[in-house]
Formats: structure tokens, C-alpha cells, sequence
């Protein structure tokens, strides 16, 4: 959801954008940083865990933390706190730890 | 490999400050940043600045943000460089950079480094569901992306950052379910914790997070009252419901860079942590290498343009083309740092540069 009204900041509009989370549609804004469409979605299980395999948000959302890291286009490991969405993005959680393809 | 004369790491207030006092000047900067954007998180801070019209006082982080980036944006010795995250930090000199999947490599005759710090976390049961949230994450969500975190939050923390994101989350429509608070005293300035009183905002004073409820995202937080030397009273415990949590237990200094040089470094519990040991010029231990802002000890915004500014001084001096107001500069933005610093809530501060650095601050 948007803040619609603020007393003090104004959000400029900005192109909405489809793109694919685990293969589904959805919309967001580009430019947005990728965790954040996908909290606008709400999607808020970023990352699981290596060994327990327990759900992550992102903590931090300024890059710091890792818990936001995903696979955006076939890449792992993206701090996706801190990636802009483009158009038709396609943005997976992680099974493993990932690697350098 | 590409070379330059200084090298800023971090486009936050300390880092946009030493590029301000280094442009115009006789040297080539290169000022990098992980983000896609300059001002740090300055251009999520809606409030308004305390300090002197040196600081911008008055103004909203954001605005201030504006200003000091018009200031460096189009000066011909200053390259920026964003989206960009510092890979390492060697000792001869070079730095290397990752951008858009590429590596890249610099050299430079000195490094100011500005990287800021990272938020602290809160150790107990569950810390780790989604939901849980640094203040600076909700504040990046709602303020720079206009995104409600949750219809209701509970904030841990009742320094100025918790009382801060506290009010800003009022003005974004969300309801505020409550301030937990360890100590028994509110940590950040009365007015703001007052208003939000008024507000209706309950305190949990003397209380903390016992353990986070939920399988797979937050659903309710319990909360466990303290005595007064902070041990859990296990009979007393409430549980609050919330989809989020906001953590504002404070900052640890991104130092990481720093220990890469093998500078001398301390821990300051004061300063929130690890911090270089910086001369009145804001130099480390090796020469070359300078630190500026949270980086070298928790504080303000309004500090952290101060020490960018001396940090720029030092840089030019060391390189032996000093500013031609040197002495003149160097005085004044170490006056307006003692002024920050010797408000009511600059103690914490002085007692932790009294441990780090002796000299002029022992008494």
C-alpha cells in the first residue's frame, strides 16, 4: 500500500512496471527498489536461511544486512534493497547459497 | 587502473562536506557510493535540523541533502560514481569497486572514508521473522519510496531515532502500538517523546522484547518488564499483537574498510563501537587514510558535515596544497563541533573521545 497523503513529502509519480516474482505477474514502480515492489505486493519472505532454512525480510534496507540478497535474472546474491525494478524482471528466493555463473 | 588524488567512500553529509571543501581545488576526486543516489540517509529524514546556519539548521535532511549536492554535483574535479560498492581497500593504494557486475580498480594518493554505520539488532527468540525491521529500513520504505511498512507498528528503542520514526509513522497514517523502552528514563529529547504522548502512544518503560510470535511473518511481540538492573521478571510479561516490529537500539560505525588498512583502531562504547583514532585532522594512523562522520563514532548529521569539512582540510594539507584559509577553517568548524557537541546530548559523545583520543579531550 501508498501513503496517499503526507504532510510533508510528496511522492513523484513514477512508470508502473510489470515484473515476475516466483513466476507470477506483478506490478510495481520503476526505479523502486526491488524488496520494496515487492513489500508494495505484499511479499515480505525475501531470503530463507542456509541451514534452517527459516523466512528472512530484509532488516536493514540499505544494502548492509543481507537478508533481502535474491536471484534477479538468473544472477544470485542481489541486495535487492538497493537494486532498482526494471521492467519484466524475474525474481526469485534463493534455494542455496548461489554461485558465479 | 584508474587514478585519482582522493578517493571519498560514502555520498552521505560527511562525504558530500569533504568533496565540497575539495572542490575548486587543485585535485582530482572520485567520490563513490553503494546507492543510486547522493545524500546518504539524510534523504530520509523529514525532521528538522538542530545546530547553527553552518549545519543548515531548520532545514528537513532531505532539503539539506539538495543543498549539498548542488554544491559538488557539476564541479569539474569531482567525478561521482553511485550504484557502486567498495570491494576492498589496499595498502598500496588501490581500491576496488564493483559496478553493475564489473570490477573495477583505482589508485589514489589518499582515501577519506565516510561509509556511516548500520544498525543495531536486539538478540531474542524469533529475532529473524520478516517483520522485524531496523528504523532506518521503515524510514527508507515510507519516506524515500512512499510505502506503508504495516498498519500498525510497535517500536523497541525511545532514543531520538525510535521517537523520530515514531512520529513519522503518525504523519504516514500508521498506528503506532507502543515504545518499548529497557531503561527507565526516555532516551532521545523530551519534546518529541511528549508529543507523542499527546498522541496517545503508550511507553512500555523498563521493558523488553522477550520473543517475536509467528511461523512464517510477525504476528505478535511479547514484552517483559525489567528491574532496575535490567533482569527479566518472568511473571511479568504482555503480549503485544503487530504484523511489525521497528528496532532503534542504535548504530555500529561501518569501520570494516578501516580494518582492511590495519589503522589503529578502538572499541568506544560511546561511539557505538569499533572507531579509528583520528587526529584534529581527521587522519588515521596511516597518513593517507582519513575518516569522517558515524564511521569514527555515532552522532548527528550536523557532526558529521563538520568533520567532512576538516576531513577535506586534512586531505588537502597532506597532499601539501592546503586550502588557502586553512588555519581560519580548520578553527571555526572545530568550534561549531564543540558547540554540537556540548548540547545536553553531545555527553555521550565527549566522554567517548576523552577514552579514544586523550589529548585536547582529557581534560
Amino acid at each position: 500500500m501508498r501513503i496517499k497523503t503526507h504532510p510533508i513529502l510528496s511522492f513523484p509519480d513514477k512508470l508502473d512496471v510489470p515484473f515476475y516474482f516466483e513466476g507470477q505477474l506483478m506490478m510495481g514502480k520503476e526505479g523502486d527498489m526491488i524488496a520494496f515492489a515487492l513489500h508494495d505486493n505484499g511479499i515480505k519472505t525475501l531470503s530463507k536461511s542456509l541451514k534452517l532454512h527459516r523466512p528472512r525480510g530484509f532488516y536493514c534496507g540499505i544494502g548492509n544486512c543481507s537478508q533481502c540478497k535474491m536471484r534477479v535474472d538468473d544472477v544470485d546474491n542481489v541486495r535487492t534493497c538497493i537494486t532498482p525494478l526494471k521492467a519484466n524482471m524475474r525474481i526469485e528466493i534463493q534455494k542455496d547459497k548461489g554461485g558465479i555463473k | 587502473m584508474i587514478t585519482k588524488d582522493v578517493i571519498i567512500i560514502g555520498g552521505g553529509p560527511a562525504g558530500l562536506c569533504a568533496a565540497k571543501m575539495l572542490s575548486d581545488q587543485d585535485v582530482s576526486v572520485l567520490l563513490v557510493d553503494r546507492d543510486h543516489h547522493l545524500g546518504g540517509q539524510l534523504v530520509k529524514q523529514t525532521h528538522k535540523f538542530f545546530g547553527s546556519e553552518k549545519q543548515y539548521a531548520k532545514n528537513r535532511g532531505f532539503e539539506i541533502a539538495d543543498i549539498l549536492i548542488k554544491d559538488i554535483i557539476n564541479k569539474p574535479n569531482i567525478e561521482v560514481l553511485l550504484g557502486a560498492t567498495v570491494a576492498g581497500l589496499y595498502k598500496d593504494h588501490v581500491m576496488t569497486v564493483v559496478k553493475d557486475e564489473k570490477y573495477y580498480k583505482y589508485k589514489a594518493k589518499a582515501f577519506i572514508i565516510a561509509t556511516g554505520a548500520s544498525e543495531k539488532s536486539l538478540a531474542f527468540e524469533n529475532n529473524d521473522l520478516p517483520g522485524i525491521y531496523g528504523a532506518g529500513a521503515i524510514q527508507t520504505l515510507m519516506n524515500a519510496y512512499g510505502i506503508v511498512p504495516e498498519e500498525e507498528v510497535l517500536m523497541v528503542g525511545s532514543g531520538n531515532i525510535g521517537l523520530i520514526v515514531s512520529y513519522q509513522l503518525l504523519q504516514a497514517g500508521v498506528k503506532v502500538k507502543g515504545i518499548v523502552e529497557a531503561a527507565p528514563y526516555v532516551g532521545g529529547y523530551k519534546v518529541h517523546a511528549s508529543k507523542l504522548k499527546r498522541l496517545g502512544v503508550p511507553f512500555y518503560m523498563q521493558h523488553t522484547v522477550k520473543r517475536a510470535i509467528g511461523s512464517d511473518h510477525l504476528e505478535a511481540v511479547e514484552i517483559v518488564r525489567l528491574t532496575d538492573d535490567f533482569q527479566e521478571v518472568d511473571s511479568d510479561t504482555k503480549i503485544i499483537e503487530t504484523k511489525a516490529l521497528c528496532i532503534a537500539v542504535g548504530l555500529s560505525p561501518l569501520s570494516q574498510l578501516l580494518g582492511m588498512m590495519e589503522v589503529d583502531m578502538k572499541y568506544v562504547k560511546e561511539l557505538g563501537g569499533l572507531v579509528p583514532v583520528l587526529n584534529n585532522l581527521n587522519q588515521t594512523s596511516n597518513p593517507n587514510l582519513f575518516a569522517c562522520g558515524d564511521v569514527g563514532g555515532i552522532e548527528e548529521a550536523s557532526s558529521a558535515m563538520m568533520e567532512g569539512y576538516i576531513a577535506g582540510l586534512g586531505v588537502l594539507k597532506h597532499l601539501e596544497r592546503p586550502h588557502p584559509k586553512h588555519d581560519e577553517l580548520l578553527h571555526m568548524y572545530h568550534h561549531e563541533l564543540e558547540l554540537l557537541r556540548n548540547s545536553a546530548y553531545g555527553e555521550k559523545t565527549l566522554a567517548g573521545l576523552k577514552k579514544l583520543r586523550g589529548g585536547p579531550y582529557a581534560e
